[in-house]
């Protein structure tokens, strides 16, 4: 049963503090609810929180056999599954919910379609072995905003994650343990960062698309907001300016400097969000460094 | 293969023949389908794509209809023998359940579905053939299949594809280009000239971006242009037809006036 929609009151006071440019959780229009990584004791093992969202990503990865139109790439695959135990929006039946369909083709495209991984510095004897690494992303809890929450976890799982140093000598593989030579990170292509902004129509005409004052946009919506917004954009952007995912489709439309002045605080916030992952990831190698004497 | 194909020529011309902004021959088809309650077939150069509308009607699930307005539901098939490689699609497949939420969503604002309470409008968007931008085809058809089943609309919704080739911006793609190129699936609402949808999955310079968004917005200007007088046509045909039954009429007056 899913829970009943925002009350009316609820609807109407936020919408009468968002003319005032404020926000229920007291941030500023175009802030992020205070980003945290926690690494696992394995490599490749994130939980990250934006808020009250949480989202826990796991990569592993094994030695299969190529795929035989691709003989030198390696093979990423992405799993990921919202269930009841996020948000008692979300049920378990059969057929995968619009948001479960919206974060796996999001997941689909800012890891792998923008090829953030270097496929090929995956593939260990070209036609026989490959490593396939396969990135599990759990949804813990919903709090708003799961989109971006999953993919920065995603992305910061592959950071963090090392593979075991192999060794091919003619057609013999030898896989060296942790234990006997570092293991090395994967080749990373670029970093995207996913950001969503909510959308909200300009009062007076909650209804009316048509009028001509500007939108409202919210960076990184809560539960509620995200639920009364009337329209998302979703953008997914590197540090190195280039946009890798960008999806709107329907909601408030915007003109084309409005969708521009959004790309510009997305650049903005990914430059940061980079920054931050970079040195988190760094920070948690050089706990990891055991010295051997 | 594709490689070997010049996307853009030092002549300036693509490897369909066409100039950079050049955009393929379109046809827009408003011809009814017996059974459908509007329907419309839209080609953009190769690709080609049905759409076929039913309703404003009574649900047939009741768990799906909503109090205050009309369910808009969506369903793409996708032909198997649309591409090159034939594959067979399942019905589940994400990337045309994300297609047809696409779809759904774009329109769920334009359509006035407070107007139709507790009803259903079902939109099925058959592709036949694909050679790029079979979104935009697909955009563009719901928007002449919907006019053409009477459903109020706020505006029209007219698509274009746009690409870049070495900062070289390129409109309306084939599926060559597509392959190639990063590019974008821009839809404007004409009368506002603000954009509804933007779609893009490929990696894209956010200079680049700024120019192809500017250059699609114009483009689907002259998209709309094209449609409207399909549609007026359309229309004309039916009011004609209209007063042509009234003036039969007539003459059956003016025929008894000189009888007696």
């Amino acid at each position: 049963m899913r829970p009943p929609s925002p009350s009316i009151p609820e609807k109407e006071f936020l919408f009468s503090t968002l003319e005032k440019s404020l926000r229920l959780d007291g941030r500023g229009l175009i802030e992020m609810r205070p980003l945290e990584l926690t690494f696992g004791e394995e490599l490749g093992h994130v939980d990250c929180t934006l808020g009250k969202t949480r989202v826990l990503a796991q990569v592993d990865a094994k030695m299969v056999r190529p795929l035989p139109e691709r003989p030198f790439e390696g093979i990423i695959s992405v799993h990921s599954e919202i269930s009841p135990m996020a948000s008692p929006e979300y049920e378990s039946t059969g057929r995968p919910s619009d948001e479960e369909v919206a974060l796996s083709r999001m997941l689909d495209k800012v890891i792998r379609r923008s090829d953030a991984v270097d496929r090929e510095a995956l593939c260990i004897l070209a036609g026989q072995r490959v490593w396939h690494l396969r990135l599990t992303i759990h949804c813990l809890s919903d709090a708003g905003n799961l989109l971006d929450c999953a993919c920065m976890a995603g992305m910061v799982a592959l950071r963090h994650f090392r593979r075991p140093d192999v060794e091919v000598i003619g057609d013999e593989v030898t896989v060296h343990p942790p234990s006997s030579r570092a293991p090395v990170p994967l080749s990373l292509h670029h970093t995207p960062f996913s950001l969503t902004f909510a959308l909200f129509a300009p009062s007076s005409s909650h209804t009316n698309i048509s009028s001509q004052t500007a939108p409202i946009t919210l960076l990184d919506p809560s539960l509620l907001e995200q639920r009364l917004a009337s329209g998302t954009l979703s953008l997914a952007l590197n540090a190195q300016r280039e946009l890798c995912v960008v999806h709107k489709a329907g909601g408030v439309p915007l003109t084309p400097e409005e969708v521009l002045s959004a790309v510009n605080i997305a650049v903005q916030k990914a430059k940061e969000l980079e920054k931050m992952v970079d040195a988190r990831v760094r920070e948690d190698w050089a706990m990891k460094k055991i010295e051997v004497r | 293969m594709s490689s070997r194909i010049e996307i853009l020529n030092d002549g300036g011309f693509r490897s369909d023949g066409r100039r950079q902004y050049e955009l393929r021959e379109m046809t827009f088809d408003m011809a009814e389908q017996a059974g459908a309650d509007g329907s419309a077939s839209v080609a953009h150069g190769l690709t080609q794509v049905r759409v076929s509308v039913f309703g404003p009607r009574e649900a047939k699930m009741r768990s799906q209809t909503i109090h205050d307005r009309a369910n808009i539901n969506v369903e793409v098939g996708i032909a198997p023998f649309s591409t090159g490689d034939r594959r067979k699609r399942s019905k589940g497949d994400k990337r045309i359940l994300e297609f047809a939420s696409t779809i759904k969503s774009t329109f769920e604002p334009v359509i006035q579905t407070a107007l139709y309470p507790r009803s259903q409008i079902d939109i099925f968007v058959h592709v036949l053939q694909q050679d790029g931008g079979v979104l935009q085809a697909c955009i563009n058809a719901t928007t002449l299949a919907l006019a053409n089943a009477g459903v109020p609309l706020l505006d029209f919704v007219c698509a274009v594809t746009g690409g870049v080739h070495a900062a070289a911006p390129m409109l309306d793609l084939t599926t060559l280009e597509e392959n190639d190129l990063p590019h974008v699936t821009v839809a404007v609402m004409p009368r506002t000239g603000r954009v509804t949808l933007v779609s893009m999955e490929t990696r894209l310079h956010v200079d680049r971006f700024e120019e192809i968004l500017r250059l699609a917005g114009q483009a689907g200007g002259v998209i709309h242009k094209e449609m409207r007088a399909v549609v007026r046509e359309r229309t004309k045909g039916l009011v004609d037809a209209m007063g042509a039954g009234v003036r039969t009429s007539d003459f059956a007056e003016d025929a008894m006036v000189a009888d007696s």
